[in-house]
């Protein structure tokens, strides 16, 4: 794959954003793959969990903020376990996710959720999950 | 011996078999679990942005209500000991995110309660050998996978529980209740948690995934500390089984409702009208 790298983009201010958001650097990153082999959910994304990390650290954020991998992170922790260089990934997604959501954006429809599911399904799945996925204004 | 509790939205509704099974259990073991005199959602789920500290507050006031009201605070729920176990943790060591959470809250608070997990209690305050001394009806070799999920152990530095990578409180307690515990790779893994309410084909696949490790290890069911986990590997077998003929399910149960009945509450408590794959006939089967 070839890459062109744009200098004004790199460390860009809204990669600063995702930096102070996560409280995380990206350039802590050295790309050795253990987040995505260790990450229970990327069969379901369009991006592996370093690739995130690492088109950050390009200035590439268009293609981070354009991705699913963000929604699709269960915030499970497998990747900061395992991560040799102390990268606390899942925190960078959520700031992906906190700076779409506090623009408005919504990412599920609470409407369109079946009346027999709401029945079944236990409020913390829901709570978080309107955490996570619908836009805080 | 009288606990302070905090059971959290889940455990009076869609959770109420870990709960009350919890309850039954302690009274058998000599303690009580008391409802803390006042609470509200922990929010469920921790915080990761380091600037959201408004989402703090909810669990940051059940824990300064807790401290009033004593000196620790035991939870059941999976998802709630995180979340006020990590909360916590930031009170204790971040001043300034304190300050401005209490300042909010307008109730000094200052991470000094102690919030301990119900498998703490079994293991740290009676002792896995003290209750193996008081199973009146051992589990009889019963072979049941422990799923600890993401959440009950990581991360270690502040659930300090026990190894997230090799833990053995849930295969302790399994032991001291004369089942046999089945050692499988994916025990820590993800059931798909909140994915299910935006991913339902991850939360799927996710479980699917647990329930065939722990079947191959030759499982007869599952135990967890979670309803969100015990929701996502026991509902989503209804999907699993439409895509496949044959498919064969795993019951799901809450450790509480396996230690209720190894202490003699008798079968027909354990309310198993939530569970899709019925554990009776397992449990039958070994004449439980
Ligand atoms: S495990 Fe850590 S260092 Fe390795 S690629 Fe992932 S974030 Fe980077
Ligand atoms: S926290 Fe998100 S990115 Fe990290 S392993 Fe879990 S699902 Fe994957």
């Amino acid at each position: 794959m070839r890459v062109k790298l744009d200098g004004d983009k790199v460390r860009n201010d809204r990669i600063k954003k995702v930096e102070e958001i996560s409280c995380q650097s990206v350039y802590r990153c050295y790309q050795c793959g253990k987040c995505s082999a260790a990450c229970p959910a990327t069969p379901e994304m369009d991006m592996l969990p370093n690739q995130v990390i690492r088109y950050l650290q390009l200035g590439m954020d268009e293609k981070v903020f354009a991705a699913n991998t963000p929604w699709i992170c269960a915030s499970c922790l497998q990747c900061m376990s395992v991560c040799p260089k102390g990268v606390d990934l899942a925190r960078i997604m959520e700031a992906i996710r906190m700076l779409q959501l506090r623009k408005g954006k919504n990412e599920i429809e609470i409407r369109k959720f079946p009346k027999e599911y709401l029945e079944k399904a236990p409020q913390i799945a829901f709570i978080s999950g309107y955490r996570k996925f619908l836009s805080l204004s | 011996m009288n606990y302070q509790y905090f059971p959290g939205c889940t455990l009076y509704t869609k959770g109420k078999s870990l709960d009350e099974a919890g309850k039954r259990a302690g009274e058998k073991l000599g303690f009580t679990l008391e409802e803390m005199p006042y609470w509200t959602c922990c929010g469920a789920t921790f915080p990761l942005a380091e600037d959201y500290d408004m989402a703090l507050a909810s669990p940051t006031r059940v824990l300064a209500r807790g401290r009033k009201a004593g000196e620790k605070l035991v939870t059941l729920c999976a998802v709630c000991h995180n979340v006020l176990k990590r909360t916590n943790h930031v009170m204790k060591t971040n001043p300034e995110r304190r300050a401005k959470v209490t300042d909010f809250i307008e109730e000094p608070y200052g991470g000094d309660l102690d919030v301990i997990h119900y498998l703490e209690v079994l293991r740290d305050e009676v002792g896995f050998e003290n209750l193996a001394a008081k199973v009146e009806k051992p589990l009889a070799g019963l072979k049941v996978a422990p799923f600890y999920g993401c959440l009950l152990l990581r991360p270690k530095a502040e659930m300090a529980m026990d190894d997230p990578d090799n833990p053995s409180i849930f295969e302790d307690l399994l032991r001291a209740l004369g089942a046999e515990p089945v050692d499988y790779p994916m025990k820590a893994e993800c059931c798909g948690a909140f994915q299910v309410v935006h991913s339902d084909a991850m939360a799927t696949r996710c479980s699917r995934e647990i329930i065939d490790s722990a079947r191959a290890r030759g499982a007869e069911m599952l135990v967890t500390a979670c309803p969100l986990c015990q929701f996502n590997i026991e509902e989503r077998q209804g999907e699993m089984a439409k895509g496949e003929q044959g498919f064969k399910g795993l019951p799901v149960l809450y450790f509480t409702q396996l230690l209720a009945l190894a202490l003699g509450e008798p079968a027909e408590a354990m309310d198993v009208s939530r569970n899709h794959t019925d554990p009776r006939p397992a449990l039958q089967a070994r004449g439980l």
